[in-house]
């Protein structure tokens, strides 16, 4: 009989992620010179196409060079302050990660729950889902208000609600939304004949849901999980800002760009400092799927 | 005391609706043990259902039946039989002897002994060095085989199997059959077998048991007599012509039978 065996490619596989970092490095370059030929060429206060106020403005206000935002990173923070705005920057960004990491953990569990309990009960996936959907439509401003004052009366067995637990609270917010409806897509993911099977063994649900189901699920959890990680970030730096948490990177994006007329390049360092957060913590998530889905067949990993 | 009775058993699906359907009537059947027997006929004549109302993954409407004296729940929950489908449903995350491990992973084994069994049955199937081996790095028939390998983790003394060879070619497919049968006569297993093909049924089995669609039911048994052990010389034999001649005019008697009934329906 024809005995062909493949074996899997690994150093292709390495190969092909070291070009998406080559290609993401290459990406940013080039953001970065549309951004300055833009600045060169387009005009200074705004303009006009067909009547309509599309071209943003280009000056030194609303548009700092690259190297100014670059160098901004050196300067001390305020004048006459001896931290280097990198340091600070830095340490609002580990601030907020922790922060989006409890944000990221609770979403996860809560939509895993949720998946598992529609997965479960047809009942419950009709009754749960539309809510679901619902509760991403509600504004997230609107509802930190409310989780701050909750939380304020919280307390359990002596133990006091911390302030920023409401804002990791809002980032599983919306972090939990995407791994609720991709883990109910993943467990009832498995064809029938593989359910069939679990049954001829007499499994039973909760083997059946270990066995077979997570493992099924994994190829569509792990996208949502991208999601909910850097959903968790967005929910976490919103919150800090609509809350006035101290000491995060969206108290400090608020700060600078109330300084924005004085010292335009300084919310960029901020601004990029949040995008930093996102990517470190979707970075995690992409470890997390190379190692789960290292020895699944090759169409399945993307 | 026959491994498989059936008694009188009928399947209705979908009762009282509009789309009800007669899967399958009176059907009376009893399979001795060490017995290989083939259900055969064309789609719609419920093969596959009565091979599920056997296995407990269907309940019957009416009728009885019984799998080495128990009820098919009670044999499932014992795990008297392994069961084989058309798509090997390997489980593409775990490696070949995980595979074959899952049935006694879910009956609670220690690892030590899961891993002998699977070492043992990689071996009946001669796939002894692919153990570590993923299942997407296989085969087509080396895939089946590891189905089997995982149905006869258990030991069962029964084997149901749904189209195991249909998704393969030819030549695989003949391989496949003589392995099968190599592989009954060392663990002297009865085997109910599914199949639209009819040399691959008469070449396994003792009988041939031959079904007609609308509604399901049993229309003929045939007895095949080979002499002795089938080997590839079987093939060429006369015995083997006549049983195929006698399937094939018991399966043309049904669509007689059901062009016929066509025309009473108008």
């Amino acid at each position: 009989m024809t005995a062909t065996v493949t074996t899997p490619q690994r150093t292709s596989a390495l190969q092909r992620r070291l070009r998406r970092v080559v290609l993401f490095v290459v990406s940013l370059l080039l953001v970065a010179v549309v951004w300055e030929v833009y600045k060169a060429i387009g005009p200074a206060d705004g303009g006009k196409i067909f009547g309509w106020k599309l071209l943003p403005r280009s000056n030194d206000n609303a548009m700092p060079h690259v190297w100014e935002m670059l160098s901004r990173y050196a300067d001390p923070e305020l004048r006459g302050s001896s931290r280097a705005i990198w340091r600070v920057v830095l340490a609002g960004a580990w601030f907020s990660f922790r922060l989006a990491l409890v944000g990221f953990f609770i979403g996860t569990v809560l939509g895993l729950l949720l998946a598992i309990l529609m997965a479960r009960f047809k009942v419950a996936e009709r009754g749960i889902l539309p809510y679901l959907v619902v509760s991403q439509t509600v504004p997230l401003i609107a509802l930190a208000p409310l989780v701050v004052s909750w939380g304020g009366k919280l307390e359990i067995f002596g133990w006091e609600w911390p302030r920023w637990l409401s804002a990791s609270v809002l980032g599983g917010f919306l972090a939990f939304f995407p791994v609720a409806v991709g883990g109910l897509r993943g467990l009832t993911s498995p064809p029938a004949a593989s359910v069939e099977l679990m049954n001829s063994y007499a499994a039973s649900w909760t083997q059946t849901l270990f066995k077979l189901r997570f493992p099924s699920a994994v190829p569509f959890i792990v996208p949502a999980l991208k999601l909910a990680a850097s959903s968790a970030v967005i929910g976490v730096v919103v919150a800090e800002i609509s809350t006035g948490l101290k000491g995060g990177i969206g108290r400090l994006i608020i700060e600078y760009a109330r300084e924005a007329t004085s010292d335009p390049a300084k919310v960029f360092t901020a601004v990029f400092g949040a995008a930093l957060l996102g990517l470190t913590m979707s970075g995690f998530v992409t470890l997390a799927d190379i190692y789960m889905m290292r020895n699944r067949p090759k169409e399945a990993t993307t | 005391m026959s491994a498989v009775e059936i008694r009188n058993v009928g399947k209705i699906f979908n009762v009282g609706s509009s789309n009800q359907v007669d899967a399958l009537v009176d059907v009376d059947l009893s399979i001795a043990s060490g017995e290989f027997v083939s259900l055969i006929g064309p789609s719609g004549c419920g093969k596959s259902t009565l091979l599920r109302l056997v296995a407990n993954l269907l309940e019957p409407t009416s009728g009885d039946i019984a799998v080495n004296g128990k009820s098919p729940k009670q044999a499932r929950l014992d795990q008297d039989y392994g069961m084989a489908f058309q798509q090997s449903g390997l489980f593409d995350w775990r490696s070949v002897a995980k595979n074959i491990e899952l049935p006694l992973e879910l009956k609670g084994w220690d690892k030590a002994k899961r891993r002998e069994r699977a070492i043992e049955m990689l071996e009946l199937v001669k796939l002894a060095d692919f153990a570590e081996h993923f299942p997407w790095q296989l085969s087509g028939g080396m895939q089946q085989r590891v189905a089997i390998a995982r149905a006869l983790a258990v030991h069962p003394q029964l084997l149901l199997m749904d189209e195991p060879f249909g998704a393969l070619d030819e030549m695989t497919r003949e391989h496949m059959q003589g392995e099968l049968l190599s592989i009954c006569r060392r663990t002297g297993s009865t085997v109910i077998f599914v199949t639209h093909s009819i040399p691959e049924a008469v070449y396994l089995s003792n009988r041939v048991v031959v079904m007609s669609p609308r509604p399901g039911r049993i229309t003929k048994i045939v007895d095949v007599d080979i002499e002795g052990e089938r080997t590839d010389a079987t093939r060429d034999d006369a015995a083997f012509f006549a049983g195929i001649t006698a399937v094939r005019e018991a399966l043309r008697g049904v669509e007689m039978t059901a062009h016929v009934r066509g025309i009473e329906d108008r």
